[in-house]
């Protein structure tokens, strides 16, 4: 029998037999490259806590002495911490619901519906998107949002929502490929109507897959930068990711301001990171390989 | 690979289902209710500004009132402007260079992290960290670290060029971008290069070994040649995605010293400030072409690999 190193992997790991030596060359040689990861975000988190007087000498290495809280507070002030906050919060919630939920019942619509002309060509309408790098169209969006008077964080959450439309819509219909057609026959044998059984019946069955969708949504809507800095007029509206810039013309010095800052934007995707592992990571694979 | 080919339904769902006719309709109606608005707010946020772009190339707009047509002129403009010839070469040679340092650190730490380790899962889960972090956020801390720490190390171990900041160096500033760049983008290549190690039979390794083949042997001969469909698909992927540069640059260098670190997505940028809005569109449709190029390889890449 054939086995994989996954299925290998796997087998061992249950049965705790090492019958393989450790290679301790590997682990300790990738531990000193974790330094590489852990490093940059050590200093961080070790100049945020830093009290003004040490924090002015900019000594990357020195541990916080004594442990202060001070950066964080004038941080909270100094970018508007709580509206940043949401509004960054809003348009991620937005962009998260409208990715699966516009992306699960459009490609629900196309598959049931392959046969048609209309909804094959709309599949790959949709699809052609892809290869738009998003540089392409911002001056244009720009344009259009301000016609539109979407030109504040709802119409960044809705180009969110739609940048995104392409690969979901992908991602979707090959998972609703893949699922037994018996259990949406047999609703509507009991005479369920459309809109039941996709809410009943195939929105459950698409769980995992959204939350690869909601996870990658997540991060890639709480993270951007490019989007809102272009869109969003009102400097006010702006997103905590963009808020950041402020330390880079202004108060450049108070590094322990600036690290609490970014500590404070950082936090909340690490977080949801370490709770969704394993979720991104086998959702990271599934999506690259049907790109 | 499993890869999406074209959406081939199965058998069944052609059946027509047991409805009357006049039920028929209002389904209808449902899956037209799901479809069509994301289809109409789609085509006004992708399509429109798609088709505005390439049209406003061939104008002489600032961005707003009156203008001509103006034909290719932005175009011919386009090959013999210093800034835009700069910033192309900066993107692709920076793209290319980041890409291979990105997949080979990634293709090795796939290879450590599936062998006989300790601490797999801690280990895993700190190198896909930087995957989750707000690019711009971690490119301002790489430029506290290469603008204040780096000169110190430097100073200390008197290392001549690390004594002024890396950032303001005309020669090595696009280094600076090339680290933080790769750190950010080598977890997702790691990860794709994990899930093609896994599905490699064992047996190979075995057969090898008793062959008498060294581990680095095996690495070449047996890993490297069933690997390559994913090397392949990684790199393409990378490079498109390194010639969209633009936050990490932003935080570090902001296109500087001078203009030697700007990208395309910087240049196109500027249509607004500057107002060549039509001259940057026309800037725009060429990295859109390029874009659709390295798209167009990828596909043909993965439709081979489907073949297989």
């Amino acid at each position: 029998m054939s086995l994989t190193l996954q299925q290998r992997l796997n087998k061992r790991s249950r049965s705790r037999v090492g019958r393989e030596r450790t290679n301790w060359w590997a682990t300790g040689l990738l531990g000193i490259c974790a330094l590489a990861v852990l490093v940059p975000l050590f200093v961080t988190v070790s100049m945020a806590f830093k009290s003004a007087k040490q924090a002015v000498d900019g000594k990357a290495f020195s541990l916080p002495k004594p442990l202060s809280i001070e950066g964080f507070t004038e941080a909270w002030e100094l970018v508007n911490f709580p509206r940043a906050f949401t509004i960054s919060f809003l348009i991620t919630l937005v962009a998260v619901v409208g990715a699966v939920l516009v992306a699960s019942m459009a490609s629900y619509a196309i598959h049931r519906n392959w046969g048609k002309r209309f909804y094959r060509f709309s599949f790959y309408y949709l699809l052609g998107a892809m290869f738009l790098p998003f540089p392409v169209l911002a001056l244009s969006q720009v344009k259009l949002t301000g016609l539109f008077g979407l030109d504040n964080p709802a119409g960044v959450a809705i180009l969110h929502v739609m940048f995104g439309l392409s690969f979901n819509v992908l991602l979707f219909t090959s998972f609703l490929r893949g699922l037994p057609g018996e259990l949406e026959e047999s609703a509507r044998i009991d005479g369920a109507s459309n809109w039941t059984t996709y809410w009943r019946i195939i929105f459950p069955l698409l769980a995992p897959m959204s939350a690869t969708v909601a996870i990658f949504a997540f991060l890639g809507s709480w993270n951007d930068f490019m989007m809102p800095s272009l869109i969003i007029a009102e400097q006010a509206d702006q997103t905590l990711p963009v808020v950041q810039q402020l330390f880079q013309t202004q108060f450049s010095n108070n590094y322990h301001v600036s690290f609490a800052s970014y500590l404070m934007a950082m936090a909340p995707s690490v977080v949801a990171y370490l709770f969704t592992q394993r979720w991104v990571m086998s959702g990271l694979t599934q999506g690259a390989v049907k790109s | 690979m499993t890869l999406t080919s074209p959406a081939k339904p199965r058998s069944d769902s052609k059946r027509p289902l047991p409805t009357p006719p006049a039920k028929r309709r209002r389904f209808e109606a449902t899956y037209l209710g799901f479809l069509v608005p994301a289809l109409i707010c789609f085509t006004i946020a992708i399509t429109v500004p798609a088709a505005m772009g390439i049209f406003f190339s061939f104008t002489d707009s600032v961005g707003f009132g009156d203008y001509n047509l103006i034909g290719l002129a932005n175009y011919a403009a386009l090959f013999t402007d210093p800034a835009i010839i700069g910033a192309y070469s900066f993107t692709i040679g920076f793209a290319l260079v980041t890409v291979l340092l990105t997949n080979a650190l990634a293709f090795l730490l796939a290879v450590g992290l599936t062998a006989q380790i300790r601490a797999r899962v801690a280990l895993r889960t700190i190198f896909v960290m930087p995957m989750v972090i707000s690019g711009i956020v971690i490119a301002y801390v790489f430029n506290f670290l290469f603008s204040n720490t780096l000169p110190t190390v430097g100073e200390y171990f008197g290392i001549e060029f690390l004594k002024t900041s890396l950032l303001s160096n005309p020669d090595l500033a696009w280094l600076s971008i090339v680290i933080v760049s790769a750190w950010q983008a080598i977890p997702s290549a790691m990860l794709i290069y994990i899930a093609g190690l896994m599905a490699i039979p064992y047996d190979l390794y075995e057969a090898s070994s008793l062959d008498g083949a060294s581990a680095l042997g095996q690495l070449v001969h047996v890993t490297l040649p069933l690997m390559i469909g994913y090397i392949g698909i990684n790199i393409i992927i990378g490079f498109k995605n390194f010639l969209g540069a633009y936050d990490v640059i932003v935080g570090l260098t902001n296109g500087g010293p001078g203009v030697q670190t700007r990208s395309i997505a910087m240049t196109i940028f500027t249509g607004f400030e500057r107002g060549d809005y039509a001259y940057q569109m026309a800037n725009a449709t060429v990295f859109f072409i390029i874009s659709l190029i390295i798209a167009l390889l990828q596909l043909r890449l993965t439709n081979r690999g489907q073949v297989k």
